[in-house]
């Protein structure tokens, strides 16, 4: 099975991944990001999204962790991590094991 | 905790003794799947927060970079020279499974294409270049971390859900089979010194 990827963001941060081969999609803001993934959740098996994106979304995300496919994964865009990625995976260490394991605060 | 609602036969004591011991072999088996889940997790998790540090800073300074080199050349160049990507990345997905959990298994299928970029060199300054060839560069290791950060996700729900089964065997289910099981002993018992009591007051009336 062969899958493409696609990047949803801001303009700036996407267009370099754009020229690396990956589709990209601008959302200028969450409205947006939710409609082109809608859209694009069947065709597009990895998609990247930054996290500024990701964060008001996080709900709406949650369906797409009940099947293997799509891969949406948070990425930090050009101004800088927001820490988004961490924290996702602090509540999802903390749920699975009950404890904090890797960040100790 | 409450028993169960039947009646106290041999019957009935049968079939709860029968369930009684199915429910502790699954609670077993629940268990020593819990365990493991839980240790394959902490694994992975420390992949996972690795591969994430690896890549925001790599991204961020990617980005970064891109975005100073392309503020030299006018916006609509710059849209121009990449809006028609000559090459596409695929990757090849496939399905595996961990635990009984059905996670993605992604390959990168790398294409080699002649000049290197999808654009004309004029178009662009050479510091874009360098941001176009690391982001492709940075591509494998965000896949990667993409499929073990769904792993890692996929995994912690059904660690959850298991858990859910574990303590409703362990808290509800068992208890209760088991006091039914005394229940309808006792009410056995009780019945069987009733005859025999009922038995001997016939003998000495004769």
């Amino acid at each position: 099975m062969i899958g493409k990827m696609a990047i949803v963001g801001d303009g700036d941060s996407i267009t370099v991944f754009k020229a690396a081969g990956v589709a990209a999609f601008p959302a200028e803001n969450e409205g947006k990001a939710r409609e082109i993934l809608r859209k694009i959740a069947k065709e597009y098996k990895i998609i990247f999204l930054t996290e500024e994106l990701a964060r008001p979304l996080a709900d709406f995300l949650k369906r797409f962790d009940e099947e293997p496919y799509p891969v949406v994964l948070s990425i930090p865009s050009k101004s800088g991590s927001t820490g988004y990625g961490e924290e996702a995976l602090k509540s999802a260490m903390e749920r699975a094991l009950g404890v904090d394991i890797l960040f100790n605060n | 905790m409450s028993r169960l609602n039947v009646n106290p036969t041999r019957m009935e004591l049968k079939k709860l003794k029968a369930r009684l011991s199915t429910a502790v072999r699954g609670h077993k088996l629940l268990k020593d799947k819990s365990d493991e889940m839980v240790r394959r997790f902490s694994i992975l998790i420390k992949e996972n927060k690795r591969l994430r540090e690896e890549v925001e800073e790599e991204l961020s300074k990617t980005l970064k970079q891109f975005s100073i080199a392309r503020s030299v050349t006018p916006a609509y160049r710059a849209e121009a020279a990449f809006a028609m990507p000559s090459v596409e990345v695929k990757a090849a997905c496939d399905v595996e499974s961990v635990m009984g959990v059905e996670v993605p298994k992604i390959d990168l299928i790398e294409e080699k294409h002649a000049d290197g970029l999808p654009y004309a060199y004029s178009e662009i300054t050479s510091e874009a270049d360098y941001s176009v060839a690391q982001a492709t560069e940075l591509l494998p290791k965000m896949v990667q971390l993409a499929k073990t950060e769904k792993t890692v996700r996929m995994l912690a729900d059904e660690i959850e859900r298991n858990k859910r089964r574990v303590n409703a065997l362990e808290y509800v289910m068992i208890p209760q089979l088991e006091e039914t099981i005394k229940y309808i002993k006792s009410k056995l018992d009780e019945n069987e010194r009733a005859a025999v009591i009922r038995m001997m007051k016939v003998k000495n009336k004769g």
